[in-house]
C-alpha cells in the first residue's frame, strides 16, 4: 500500500540538465567509437568513412540542402512523435500515417488539377493530416476500446498502408505515362510545393514543421491539454484521479500524431517527387527514424529539429559513402541502430545511479 | 485445372512458409517468455547474409546455416542484455536492432551481390511417402530444411506443453515474479529464449539466400522479419498453430503472383494477414479469451525483483 | 527462559528487533511455537505480525535477534532458506499463474521429471486430498477456481516443498463462510498429521475456533501469550488496542452543521468481482469528523473509490448536500468539492512535475490558473509559494519535481492542495502511514483545522489513535459492513476492539 520505498529511491539524486547533455554527448561518442570498431571489424576504414559522411552531409551546400531536405519528414513525424511519447503512448507506425498522408495528397492532386495553386496545396496538407490522423485513429480506437497495445496494432497499420501504396500505384493510379514503373503521374504545377532557388529544400513544408515545432512546445508545456498530456504520461492513474480523461487524451495524441505524419507524407509527394511512387521510393523508414529524433530530443519538440538535422545529415551521408566508398546506402542503418542503443543505455544511467544509492543505503 | 492449381499452390507455400516458420519458432518462445523482439527482420537478413558467404566461401551449405543460427543470436544477444539486463524498453531496443541487422547485412553482402551459389540443398525424399500417386511427388520431396521446421515446430509445441522447461517458460512470461518466488532465475530462462528467438530467426533468413532463392540481395528480407511478429500473434503463441499459420501466409505470398493476371491485386492480398493480426489482437485482449489463448501476460513488462 | 533447542519447540525467535524508515515495526520479540500446535498470532495491522512472519520466511532479515528451528539456530537468508528449513507461507495475496492449471502451477520451480511434470503433482494431489481433505482439480486452470481453491494450491505448493511449519497470513481475508469452515477443518487434520500452523489474523472468532495458543502483538511488541481455552474475546480484544496514547491535541467540542455526505446502502465490488461494500450506510455533516476504523482491507478502500468517483458502486446511492452523486465521475465531484487525499500517496500524484504544477493536478483548468486554453504559471507560481509557506512544506523550490520530496513533504503537498480551497467534503485514506512523528502531528493538527472551519472530513484509518484523536463520531468497518456508529466520548476500546475483529455488532440508531 506504502509507496515509501520508491520515493526514498528516487530523491537520492537530482539530475540537472547539464548532466543529461553530458551524458547523451558522451553516449553518441561512445556509440561512433564503436561503429569505428564495427566498421574496421567490416573492413571499412572508419576514417575515411566519416570523414566523407561529414563531407557528404556538411562539406558542401548540396550536402547541406539536402541535409534539410531529409530532415523536414523526420521533424514532422518527430514533433507528433513526441507528443505522443510523452503522453506515453507509443505510436510506432508513424511510417503508415506517413504513407497514407501522401496518398491523399496524391488522391486530391490527381483528380483536381485544374485548381489553383493557392487552394490546392493547403487542402493537400489538409487532406493529408486528416489521412494520417484517422490511420492512427484506428489503433487509437483499439487500444481504448479492446485495450490493444498500441505498438503492435500501429506497427501492422504501416503494412497494410504500404500495401495500399502499391496497390494504387501498380493497379488503378499507375500513371499513363510512365511505361510500367511503379508512380502515379506527375502533379500539376499548381500541386508541386515550391522550393527554395534550386534545392530540393520544399519551404512551405519546412516552415509548417518549424512553426509546429513551437506549437507543439507551446500546447506541452503552457496549455491544458499539454498538461493533461504531462500528467498522463507520468502517471496515468494520477490523471484519472484529477479527474482528466485518460481516452480523451490517447486519442488527442494519436490524432495529432498520425496528422503531423501525414503532412510529412504530404511533403515528400507534394515537394520532392511530385507523384506518388512505391512505398520506400517515398520513405526509406522516416517514420521509424523518427522515433530516434524525437528519442534524441528527450522528447522536445524544439530540440527536435535539431535531432532531424543531424540524423538527416547522416541519411545523406549515407548517399556519400555510397558513391565516394561504394558501400551500399543501407550502411547507414548501421549508425541509426548503434546510436540508438547508446542512447538507450545512457537513459538508464541516469536510473541506474539512483537504485545502486538505495542499496548501499540498505 | 482448379485441383491442379490449388495443389500447386498448397505446394509452393510450404518453402515459401519455411523460413517464416523458423522466424515465428523462434519469436514465440522469446515472446513466451516475456521479451518482445521487434529486432526479427535483423536478425532474419543478418542470417540471409551470413549464410550465404559463410556458404560461398566454404563450399559448405551446413557451415553456412550453422554460422547463420550464430549470427543471428548474437544479435540477439544484444537485445537480450538491452532490454532484460537494461530493462530498456523492448519495442525500441529491437527496432534498433532490425537497423543495425540491415546496415550491417548490407555492408557485408557488397562482395556476394551477384554471385552465384557455390552448392545447393539437395531435396530430400522422404521414403514411402513420396511414391504415393500425385501428392507424393508434390509434398513429400522437399528440401531437408522444410522437414526441419516441421519437426522443430512438434518438438517444441511437445516442450512447451508437455515438460517441465515448458512449464518454465510459459510462468516467466505469464508471472515472472511468482516464478521469481519460487527459485527460477527468471533472466536465465528469458536469456535463453530470446537467444534462441535469434537462432531461429537466423535460420529463417539463411533458408532464404541458400536454399529457397540461392542468391544474396540486399534487403532480400523484405518485412519477413514484420511477418513473423505479426505471424507469432495470429497463432496466438503456439508453434503448431504457427505452421499452419505460416503455410498460410506463405501461400498467400505465392498466390499473390499467380492470382494477378486473374485480376485479383496482390497487394490487396498480401493485407490479409495484417488485417487478420489486428483482429486477432482485438479479440483476445477481452479477458475471457485472453486466459485462454491470449498474450503471455508480462509480454514487454521488464521484471524487477522488488526491493523493499 | 526455555531452552530453545527443545525438539519440542518447531520455532523460536528471540530479541527480534526490526526497523523501517521511520517505524519501529518488530520491538525485541519472543515468540515460541510448540512442534504440532496451532499458534495464532493477533494483532492490527501495522502491529507487526506480518513483519515478523517475513522475517521467519527470509523475505526480511532481522536487525537483532536470533531464530530457532526445529532445536536448530538457524540463519534465514531468502525463501529458499526457509524452504529448506521446512517452513512455507501462503501470503494474503496469492502468488499463481493464472492462466495455468493447478498441476502446472504445483510443479512449477521443482525438481519433478522433465516429461510430464504434471504426472507428479496428480500424486501428490491425490494423497493430499486423502489426507487433509485439500481437494483440487489438477486440471483447473487458476482463473476458474474461487479464491478458496487458489488458497488451497497455495497450501499444496507449500507442502510439497517439504513444508512441515505453516505460517498462514490472514488466510480468511477472501473466503466465503462455507470456505472458511473447510480451510479450517484442513488445518486441524493437517495438525493432527503432525504439522506445526503460524496462523495470522485480527479475527477473533477465528482465533477461538482454531487456536490452541495465541499470541497478541500491539505496535511491534508482544502483550501477550495465552493458551485460548484460559482466555475470551474481550481480554483479547482489550490486549490488542489498549495503548498510552502519545499524542494529546487540543480539540474543540465539534459543532457538526447540515450533513453533507449521506451514503445509503452503497454496495461495491472489489477488483476480484467479489463484493467488498456490502450495505454501507453512513452520514458525515459539515464541521464534524467520522472516522472509520478498521483493519485495511475490510473494504475501506473500495467504499473511499466508490465515493471519489474511481469506481462504480453496483447499488445504493451517494448524496452530496441533498444532491445525487453516485457514480458520478470524479471531475464532476472535484466540481462539487469533494477533496480526497489518497491512501496510496503514488496516485495523487505525477512524479515527475514540479511541486507548483502538482499543487494544481485538480485545478489546473479553472480560472486563475488558466484563462482559455493556456495556464498561466506567474499565477500558478505565486500560489505555489503562498501554499509551500504555509504548510511548511520543505523544498528547494517550488519547481524541484515531486519526487526529490520526503515523504512527509509529499504529504503536505498533496494536503495543502487538498484542502487550500475549502472543501465541502475532505476524505482523508491513512494520512499519516509511514510518516515521521512531527509531520503526523502537523498533519492531524490539519485536519482539524478543516473540520473547525466547517469541512465535512471522513477519515479513514488503522491507527485507532488517530481515529480517537480526531473523530467526533467513530465507525469500524469489518468484511464490508458497519459494525457499529459510536459517538466518541461513548467509545472505549473494548467495544471498538470487538467490532474491528468482527465479534460484536451495535446496531444503528437514526442520529448515528
Amino acid at each position: 500500500m506504502n509507496n515509501w520505498p520508491h520515493f526514498r529511491l528516487e530523491k537520492r539524486l537530482t539530475v540537472p540538465p547539464w548532466l543529461e547533455f553530458l551524458t547523451l554527448a558522451v553516449s553518441l561518442l561512445l556509440a561512433l567509437v564503436a561503429i569505428a570498431v564495427l566498421f574496421r571489424v567490416l573492413g571499412v576504414n572508419p576514417i575515411v568513412a566519416y570523414q566523407r559522411i561529414f563531407r557528404g552531409a556538411f562539406g558542401s551546400l548540396y550536402g547541406l540542402t539536402e541535409t534539410i531536405v531529409k530532415a523536414i519528414p523526420l521533424m514532422m513525424c518527430g514533433i507528433g512523435l513526441s507528443l505522443a511519447f510523452r503522453a506515453r503512448v507509443y505510436n510506432i507506425g508513424a511510417e503508415g500515417q506517413l504513407l497514407v498522408g501522401a496518398i491523399c495528397a496524391t488522391g486530391l492532386a490527381l483528380s483536381r488539377p485544374g485548381w489553383p495553386s493557392w487552394a490546392l496545396r493547403p487542402a493537400m496538407f489538409l487532406v493529408g493530416f486528416i489521412g494520417g490522423a484517422l490511420w492512427a485513429l484506428i489503433p487509437a480506437l483499439l487500444k481504448v476500446r479492446f485495450r490493444v497495445d498500441e505498438t503492435l496494432s500501429s506497427l501492422m497499420m504501416v503494412y497494410i498502408a504500404s500495401e495500399l501504396v502499391n496497390y494504387l500505384v501498380y493497379g488503378p493510379w499507375k500513371g499513363a505515362k510512365e511505361m510500367g514503373f511503379p508512380y502515379t503521374d506527375k502533379f500539376s504545377p499548381s500541386a508541386q510545393l515550391p522550393r527554395l532557388l534550386n534545392t530540393r529544400i520544399h519551404y512551405p513544408t519546412l516552415i509548417l514543421a518549424l512553426v509546429l515545432a513551437v506549437l507543439a512546445y507551446v500546447l506541452i508545456q503552457r496549455t491544458k491539454w499539454g498538461f493533461e498530456i504531462r500528467v498522463t504520461g507520468e502517471n496515468p492513474e494520477a490523471a484519472r484521479y484529477a479527474g482528466m480523461n485518460y481516452f480523451k487524451t490517447v486519442l488527442l495524441v494519436m490524432l495529432l500524431s498520425g496528422g503531423m505524419a501525414g503532412l510529412a507524407g504530404v511533403g515528400e509527394v507534394a515537394g520532392i517527387h511530385y507523384r506518388l511512387r512505391y512505398p520506400q521510393g517515398i520513405s526509406p523508414g522516416y517514420g521509424f527514424t523518427a522515433i530516434i529524433v524525437t528519442w534524441l530530443a528527450r522528447l522536445n519538440p524544439l530540440l527536435v529539429i535539431i535531432s532531424a538535422l543531424l540524423l538527416g545529415g547522416l541519411l545523406v551521408g549515407g548517399d556519400a559513402i555510397q558513391v565516394a566508398l561504394g558501400l551500399p546506402v543501407a550502411t547507414i542503418y548501421i549508425f541509426n541502430g548503434v546510436i540508438l542503443l547508446f542512447v538507450l543505455g545512457s537513459d538508464l544511467f541516469t536510473h541506474y545511479k539512483i537504485r545502486l544509492e538505495w542499496r548501499r543505503e540498505r | 485445372m482448379i485441383v491442379e492449381f490449388i495443389l500447386l499452390v498448397l505446394k509452393a507455400a510450404i518453402p515459401a512458409g519455411t523460413p517464416l516458420l523458423f522466424g515465428t519458432l523462434g519469436e514465440v518462445t522469446a515472446e513466451r517468455s516475456g521479451v518482445l523482439n521487434l529486432g526479427v527482420e535483423g536478425m532474419m537478413i543478418v542470417g540471409a547474409v551470413t549464410a550465404f558467404g559463410v556458404t560461398y566461401t566454404t563450399g559448405n551449405i551446413w557451415l553456412g546455416l550453422a554460422a547463420a543460427a550464430l549470427a543471428g543470436s548474437l544479435l540477439a544477444l544484444v537485445h537480450a542484455f538491452a532490454s532484460i539486463t537494461l530493462r530498456v524498453n523492448q519495442v525500441v531496443s529491437g527496432l534498433a536492432l532490425t537497423m543495425l541487422g540491415l546496415g550491417v547485412s548490407g555492408l557485408v553482402g557488397k562482395r556476394f551481390i551477384g554471385m552465384p551459389p557455390r552448392t545447393r540443398l539437395a531435396p530430400l525424399a522422404l521414403p514411402g511417402l513420396s511414391d504415393l500417386p500425385v501428392i507424393g511427388p508434390l509434398f513429400f520431396r522437399y528440401d531437408p530444411m522444410v522437414y526441419l521446421a516441421i519437426i522443430l515446430a512438434l518438438v517444441l509445441w511437445f516442450m512447451m506443453y508437455k515438460t517441465r522447461w515448458g512449464i518454465t517458460l510459459r510462468s516467466v512470461g505469464e508471472s515472472p515474479a511468482t516464478a521469481d518466488a519460487l527459485g527460477v532465475p527468471v533472466f536465465q530462462v528469458r536469456y535463453l529464449a530470446v537467444l534462441f528467438g535469434g537462432l531461429m530467426a537466423g535460420l529463417g533468413g539463411a533458408y532464404l539466400s541458400v536454399v529457397y532463392t540461392t542468391a544474396w540481395i540486399e534487403g532480400m528480407t523484405a518485412g519477413a522479419g514484420w511477418i513473423v511478429i505479426a505471424l507469432t500473434i495470429f497463432a496466438m503463441w503456439d508453434p503448431v498453430r504457427a505452421m499452419l499459420g505460416a503455410y498460410l501466409f506463405g501461400g498467400v505470398r505465392v498466390l499473390q503472383y499467380r492470382l494477378q493476371p486473374l485480376g485479383i491485386s496482390p497487394n490487396l492480398l498480401n493485407m490479409l494477414p495484417f488485417i487478420f493480426t489486428i483482429l486477432v489482437l482485438m479479440l483476445s485482449t477481452g479477458e475471457v479469451i485472453r486466459r485462454r489463448v491470449g498474450a503471455p501476460a508480462a509480454l514487454m513488462q521488464p521484471y524487477t525483483r522488488e526491493e523493499r | 527462559m526455555p531452552n530453545p533447542s527443545e525438539p519440542h519447540l518447531a520455532v523460536a525467535m528471540y530479541g527480534i528487533v526490526k526497523r523501517f524508515p521511520g517505524v519501529l515495526a518488530n520491538d525485541h520479540i519472543s515468540f515460541e511455537v510448540r512442534a504440532g500446535e496451532i499458534h495464532a498470532l493477533l494483532g492490527e495491522n501495522g502491529a507487526g505480525k506480518t513483519t515478523l512472519m517475513n522475517i521467519l520466511y527470509g523475505i526480511y532479515q532481522p536487525d537483532e535477534g536470533v531464530i530457532y528451528v526445529k532445536g536448530k539456530r538457524a540463519t534465514i537468508r531468502s525463501p529458499r532458506d526457509a524452504i529448506r528449513l521446512g517452513i512455507g507461507m501462503v501470503h494474503q495475496q496469492y502468488r499463481l499463474v493464472s492462466t495455468h492449471t493447478v498441476a502446472e502451477n504445483v510443479v512449477l520451480g521443482l525438481p519433478v521429471s522433465f516429461l510430464f511434470p504434471e504426472r507428479a503433482a496428480r500424486r501428490w494431489l491425490e494423497e493430499f486430498s486423502q489426507k487433509y481433505g485439500l481437494s483440487v482439480d489438477p486440471n483447473a486452470r487458476i482463473w476458474q477456481l474461487s479464491a478458496g481453491e487458489q488458497q488451497r494450491v497455495e497450501i499444496i505448493k507449500a507442502l510439497c516443498r517439504g513444508a512441515d511449519i505453516l505460517i498462514l497470513d490472514e488466510p480468511t481475508s477472501m473466503l466465503t463462510p462455507g470456505e472458511i469452515d473447510e480451510l479450517l477443518g484442513i488445518i486441524r487434520r493437517m495438525a493432527a498429521e503432525g504439522h506445526t500452523i503460524i496462523f495470522i489474523t485480527h479475527k477473533l472468532d477465528e482465533v477461538f475456533a482454531i487456536s490452541e495458543r495465541v499470541t497478541v502483538l500491539r505496535q511491534g511488541k508482544v502483550v501477550a501469550t495465552l493458551e485460548t481455552a484460559q482466555t475470551d474475546k474481550t481480554s483479547l480484544a482489550r490486549l490488542m488496542v489498549g495503548r498510552d496514547v502519545i499524542f494529546q491535541l487540543e480539540k474543540k467540542p465539534a459543532q457538526p452543521g447540515e450533513v453533507v455526505l449521506r451514503v445509503e446502502a452503497l454496495h461495491v465490488l472489489d477488483d476480484r468481482r467479489l463484493p467488498a461494500v456490502r450495505g454501507v450506510s453512513l452520514t458525515v455533516s459539515a464541521g464534524e469528523i467520522l472516522g472509520i476504523a478498521g483493519v485495511a482491507g475490510n473494504g475501506q478502500r473500495e467504499l473511499v473509490e466508490a465515493l471519489v468517483g474511481l469506481r462504480k458502486s453496483q447499488r445504493g446511492r451517494v448524496f452530496l448536500k441533498g444532491q445525487e452523486v453516485t457514480n458520478q465521475p470524479p471531475r464532476t465531484l472535484i466540481e462539487q468539492g469533494v477533496c480526497y487525499i489518497p491512501g496510496e500517496r503514488a496516485m495523487g500524484l505525477a512524479p515527475g512535475l514540479s511541486v507548483a504544477e502538482n499543487l494544481i493536478l485538480k485545478d489546473y483548468c479553472q480560472e486563475p490558473f488558466a484563462r482559455g486554453a493556456f495556464l498561466d504559471y506567474a499565477v500558478i507560481n505565486a500560489h505555489a509559494n503562498r501554499l509551500v509557506d504555509q504548510y511548511s512544506v520543505t523544498t528547494p523550490s517550488p519547481a524541484t519535481p515531486v519526487k526529490l520530496l520526503s515523504g512527509g513533504n509529499i504529504q503536505r503537498v498533496i494536503l495543502a492542495r487538498e484542502t487550500c480551497q475549502s472543501p465541502t467534503l475532505l476524505i482523508a485514506a491513512y494520512p499519516t502511514s509511514g510518516l515521521d512523528v512531527g509531520a503526523t502531528e502537523y498533519i492531524r493538527q490539519l485536519i482539524l483545522q478543516q473540520r473547525d472551519q466547517g469541512t465535512a472530513v471522513l477519515l479513514v484509518s488503522e491507527d485507532l489513535e488517530e481515529i480517537l484523536q480526531l473523530s467526533d463520531r467513530i465507525a469500524v468497518m469489518f468484511e464490508g459492513e458497519i459494525m457499529g456508529i459510536l459517538p466518541a466520548h461513548q467509545a472505549d476500546l473494548g467495544t471498538i476492539g470487538m467490532m474491528m475483529a468482527g465479534a460484536q455488532r451495535i446496531p444503528m440508531s437514526e442520529a448515528a
